[in-house]
């Protein structure tokens, strides 16, 4: 909310400055965003009268005014607004004003003719954002006045954000309140007095029962004449909280709204059919709303109808079709009270949020219509020469806000402040804020000014003697703490242990969004159907993620476009992947979606931790002794190892699969006892297509349940027995698998076979074509004892043996 | 005959000091010590002398090979040091040249400052606890003491899959989870993603948050702002770093404060929204709001990375430029 610090400081006026009064607003809890001056953006600026106004000679755009600037002589100025005309008034920067980049306007020639001096436009002396043409002041502004007194320009804006609750301070006198709380310093109220009637004439109005509605203030008004504008001094206060005059009748329901927090209405009554009535709408009943718009209601609205029908919906928008125009002389002015959990959520369901129904939905004061509607009185009487008629008060007794006492326990109260508030300081807070106090053996029972919808429980009243007794003047401490053991699971592998590790790798962590663009998603995984946003901030964050590999894909793209060509990156978070009626372990033919099942609301979604990474490009940066070799497959199957050896835990096995997101001839899934648990892979080339990338990456994902599932190691003793090393050379068709090779190596071979490893893949000349070569070492070693000669020789013929029954495996001499 | 051992000696001591290599050395040597050397003849010759003279004479040329063969030792070490300082020489490498490629990761600031406050708060006796991302209306707003169309709702934009379930605008839907799990007292703080639907230079449609709750008994507004004043001067460890706690209002504290930061005598900026947990919370989990209160607080892990690092745009954490994240390595 915005609000004028002169008009503040009508209501009371503590001996600071500006910037001390947002400081105490701010620790109050009225937060104040900003402090903005009115000073206008150049000085020596007065008002004058345009009294003659002729065609230039040379040019078709420019005028030449004779300017009464209130001096003796008129002064000539050279124009070119569009809307210069005789007898306007407007404002003058005289010769050696200072100028808003700080330089002096001096005397010009315009195309051959002297301008002195230089009228102004509202923009051009910073009091609005635009305009299109001088300022138009009225025709009674003292001419040659400095602007800035006419204008009472020496003023701040205070711009407030308050917070949901405090809607009583949805007005100056709002605020005004809580800095007199805060200054121990009284209001200075504003006398309201009641105004009688000088006529007769009443409208009728209806309150049905089941209505938001629950007073009703309505007063009548003759003789109105709102063609004319509204005096200055009004529409500079409404300028200043953001408000735009529109006539008299309406700036003076905005006024007082902005004054005293009572939204009012202002209908022309001889637009009026009929007795209004304030009733819940029937749906499909439509409004034509004051911006114009034509809206449906639903069945539960409160709307103001007449005879012809809802005129407007209650506490939001005023209708078009009763609205107060410059020909109206007949005024009946609303004041009414619509219950703030009536009204909540309506103006977001028709797109209506007003300065009214912003303060409906947080509750207006149920005592404050009567005096708002005397005060508008008043207004009228001034501005529009209006005769009131007498004041009707409907009320709905029964169902007015308000709140039981509450009991506030001083212990409670230390207890939740953590400091003890002498009872004096809390009895006089109480009395600043307006609460009624008792005491109480225990504390005081206290009940709130009917403004105060949010002291309902007794710590709302904790919070009030926390705030006016200063945050700053409560304590710093530590709660007191018994600390126990708390497990150090050895099981487990922290997410920050496996996130270390890649980086250690020369892997950079990235974060992206976790929803994506549904076109990359399908093109990723095309069998998942990811989740939809129902109300998405754009077309390419409007699913939510199936897999990481296109956040890494998007990193990729857009940092290959910016000459950074090869990167290994890595991002840690959620997929997401709706069950529709499917059980979990179907979701993800390649990948178990029910491992690490700890993140689920309910069965209609999955969301599982998952961890994937990317490389692409050179394995090192360009140097004088490192070769450049690209990133393959094997660099990565490398890390995917060292992440799993951190697990210490199941063995890690590569097997084929036929997921389309990957090279059908460069991929694996990856299985942990007989769960796939993810994949790796160069890109499928179709894929890159598709996303239209420069580069295939190899990449892999992986569910982070199986990568922090760790074994707490058991050791076996260490043999003090030398090793055995046997090397062979098996000759197999190229399809044969290194994998099928080492498992029947292993199975042929004894417990003392501790470890095979292929030190050598060979392809060519010398091998048949459509064979291999594979070269296996194998180590042997028994932990009690030396292995003989002759055991290691009947292995070795052993495996030969079998590799050659059950491989083809040939052995190469 | 004589023996001339004195020119012998002078002539062993010439040859000796002029060998400048070992090879020459090993030359001398057999020259003088071998079965054919100088030395080994005079020795023979001595036998051909009188009986009366061979002692002495014998005498006089040992210590004549002993002098020797303690130059030649001597020669040998000076020669020897010298080959390995020119070896030495020759193996010199230019140590400015570049160590060995290799690529450099590191993590991203996000992670860095979520590990950062881990290890402040762990310090304190927090556990971490981690919550669903998709979420529903109860755990995210209801539980929380924020009915439909409570006007607090209206500062969560909020992203919608249907009625019931949403994408978490707060981590405090961790605060419910964990209540329900873990009798008090209790500590957790809850790091994790959180969204709203607003995109501008300040605002992400995604960021971080990290949820605490501390419950135990006597807990109160003194003390949360004692643990929250602690935390932020070491999480950002510098003098002229100066701490406001100001009132607010969430639905789920009461009281409430925001807590704002100010560097170097700048602007204040907000870091946390904070407060005594609300007795409707308690109830929503079953705890008794007499017998424990609690402080919960959410912060904004973006804004204490941007202000602890000297990041200017929100966005910047999101793009993922390598330029960007290689300067936190």
């Amino acid at each position: 909310m915005k609000i004028s610090e002169k008009w503040l400081r009508e209501w009371i006026n503590p001996p600071v400055k500006a910037n001390e009064l947002a400081e105490q607003l701010t620790s109050m809890g009225l937060e104040v965003d900003e402090v903005s001056s009115l000073a206008p953006a150049m000085s020596d600026t007065v008002v004058a009268r345009v009294e003659n106004v002729k065609p230039h000679p040379d040019a078709d755009r420019l005028r030449i005014c004779e300017v009464d600037n209130g001096t003796a002589e008129l002064v000539q100025i050279v124009c070119g607004a569009p809307n210069v005309r005789r007898q306007m008034v407007t404002v003058l920067a005289n010769v050696g004003s200072t100028m808003p980049d700080g330089s002096k306007l001096k005397k010009a020639k315009l195309r051959g003719v002297e301008s002195f001096g230089m009228l102004c436009s509202s923009s051009e002396l910073g009091l609005s954002d635009q305009s299109d043409g001088l300022i138009e002041l009225p025709d009674n502004a003292p001419v040659g006045d400095d602007l800035m007194s006419y204008l009472e320009l020496d003023d701040n804006v205070l711009e407030i954000e308050l917070t949901p609750n405090r809607g009583d301070c949805l007005s100056v006198r709002g605020i005004a309140r809580d800095l007199s709380a805060r200054n121990n310093m009284p209001l200075q109220l504003h006398e309201i007095t009641e105004i009688p009637g000088t006529h007769q004439e009443v409208q009728t109005v209806n309150l049905a029962p089941s209505s938001a509605c629950v007073r009703y203030v309505g007063r009548v008004f003759n003789n109105v004449d709102v063609s004319g504008p509204t005096p200055i001094w009004m529409t500079e206060r409404l300028r200043r909280s953001g408000v735009r005059s529109i006539n008299p009748a309406v700036d003076i329901t905005n006024y007082v709204m902005l004054e005293i927090g009572q939204p009012m209405h202002a209908f022309d009554l001889d637009k009026l059919q009929g007795a209004i009535q304030v009733r819940v709408s029937v749906e499909g009943e439509k409004v034509e709303l004051l911006d114009g718009r034509e809206v449906t209601l639903d069945g539960d609205t409160t709307v103001i109808a007449d005879d012809s029908g809802p005129i407007g919906i209650a506490g939001i928008m005023g209708g078009s079709t009763t609205a107060v125009d410059e020909n109206t002389t007949r005024v009946f002015l609303e004041s009414a009270l619509f219950l703030p959990e009536r009204i909540a959520g309506k103006p977001r369901h028709y797109s209506s949020h007003t300065e009214s129904s912003h303060r409906f939905e947080r509750g207006v004061d149920p005592e404050l219509q009567r005096e708002a509607m005397e005060y508008a009185t008043g207004l009228m009487i001034n501005l529009t020469g209006g005769k009131p008629g007498q004041v009707r008060d409907w009320q709905d007794k029964p169902r007015m806000p308000g709140g039981e006492p509450v009991l506030l326990r001083r212990a409670r109260l230390a207890s939740l402040l953590g400091v003890v508030v002498p009872d004096k300081t809390c009895e006089q807070i109480f009395g600043s804020l307006g609460i009624d106090c008792q005491k109480d053996p225990a504390g005081w029972t206290l009940n709130p000014p009917s403004y105060r919808y949010d002291l309902r429980i007794e710590e709302d009243f904790v919070e009030e003697i926390g705030r006016v007794y200063g945050f700053d003047n409560i304590p710093r401490t530590s709660p007191a703490h018994n600390p126990v053991f708390r497990p150090v699971p050895e099981n487990r592998v922290k997410p920050i242990a496996i996130k270390q590790l890649l980086a250690n790798r020369g892997f950079q962590e990235v974060v992206t969004y976790s929803f994506v663009e549904e076109q990359q998603q399908t093109a990723l995984r095309a069998d998942l159907i990811p989740l939809a946003l129902a109300n998405p901030i754009s077309a390419d964050m409007s699913v939510m993620r199936t897999t990481l590999l296109g956040g890494l894909l998007s990193v990729m793209r857009h940092n290959q476009s910016r000459q950074w060509q090869s990167m290994k990156l890595f991002e840690m978070g959620l997929r997401f992947l709706p069950t529709n009626d499917r059980s979990v372990d179907e979701l993800d033919l390649y990948l178990d979606a029910s491992h690490g099942d700890d993140l689920q609301i309910d069965k209609t979604i999955q969301q599982q931790q998952m961890l994937a990474g990317l490389v692409v490009g050179d394995a090192n940066p360009e140097n004088w002794n490192t070769e450049a070799t690209e990133l393959d497959f094997f660099d990565l199957k490398a890390d995917l190892d060292a992440l799993f050896n951190l697990a210490n835990a199941d063995t890690l096995q590569y097997t084929a699969t036929d997921l389309k997101t990957l090279h059908p001839g460069q991929s694996a899934g990856l299985m942990v006892n007989g769960v796939p648990v993810g994949y790796i892979g160069r890109l499928n080339p179709e894929v890159q297509k598709t996303l239209d990338l420069s580069q295939s990456p190899i990449v892999f994902e992986v569910s982070l349940a199986a990568l922090s599932a760790a074994k707490v190691p058991q050791l076996e003793p260490v043999s003090r027995f030398p090793s055995v090393r046997r090397d062979i050379a098996l000759l197999v068709d190229e399809s044969v698998s290194n994998q099928a090779i080492i498992d029947c190596v292993q199975k042929h071979g004894p417990d003392f076979l501790r470890s095979v490893r292929t030190f050598d893949v060979y392809v060519g000349e010398k091998v048949e074509k459509g064979k291999k070569s594979i070269a296996l070492g194998l180590i042997m070693q028994e932990s009690s004892r030396t292995l003989e000669e002759a055991e290691v020789e009947k292995v070795m013929s052993t495996i030969v043996t079998s590799a050659s029954q059950e491989l083809g495996a040939v052995l190469r001499v | 005959m004589s023996l001339d051992l004195d020119s012998l000696l002078t002539d062993a001591q010439a040859m000796i000091a002029n060998a400048d290599s070992l090879d020459q050395l090993e030359t001398t040597r057999v020259e003088l010590l071998g079965k054919k050397g100088r030395l080994t003849n005079t020795l023979k010759s001595i036998g051909q002398l009188p009986k009366e003279e061979k002692p002495a004479a014998g005498q006089a040329v040992n210590k004549i090979k002993q002098a020797v063969q303690g130059l030649l030792d001597e020669r040998l070490s000076v020669l020897e040091n010298s080959d390995l300082q020119k070896k030495l020489a020759e193996d010199a490498l230019d140590f400015s040249l570049p160590a060995r490629a290799s690529m450099s990761g590191g993590l991203h600031p996000i992670t860095m400052t979520i590990e950062r406050i881990n290890a402040l708060f762990g310090q304190m006796g927090f556990d971490v606890a981690l919550g669903p991302e998709v979420e529903d209306d109860y755990h995210n707003f209801e539980a929380l003491n924020i009915p439909e169309h409570h006007p607090a709702r209206a500062m969560h934009d909020t992203f919608y899959f249907d009625a019931s379930r949403l994408l978490r605008t707060h981590t405090s839907s961790v605060q419910i989870r964990f209540m329900k799990d873990n009798p008090p007292p209790l500590r957790v703080i809850a790091p994790g993603r959180v969204y709203r639907c607003d995109s501008d230079q300040t605002h992400s449609p995604m960021f971080h948050q990290v949820e605490g709750l501390l419950v135990d008994k006597q807990v109160g507004l003194s003390d949360l702002m004692g643990h929250l004043e602690g935390f932020l001067k070491l999480f950002f460890d510098q003098d002229d770093c100066e701490i406001r706690f100001r009132p607010s209002y969430f639905p789920f504290t009461e009281p409430s404060t925001e807590v704002d930061i100010r560097i170097g005598g700048g602007s204040w900026m907000e870091v946390l929204g904070s407060g005594i947990v609300h007795p409707a919370v308690f109830r929503s989990v079953g705890i008794d709001t007499e017998q424990f209160s609690g402080y919960a607080f959410g912060m904004g892990v973006e804004r204490l990375a941007m202000l602890r690092y000297g990041v200017k745009d929100l966005r910047q954490f999101f793009e993922n430029d390598m330029r960007f994240l290689q300067q936190f390595h």
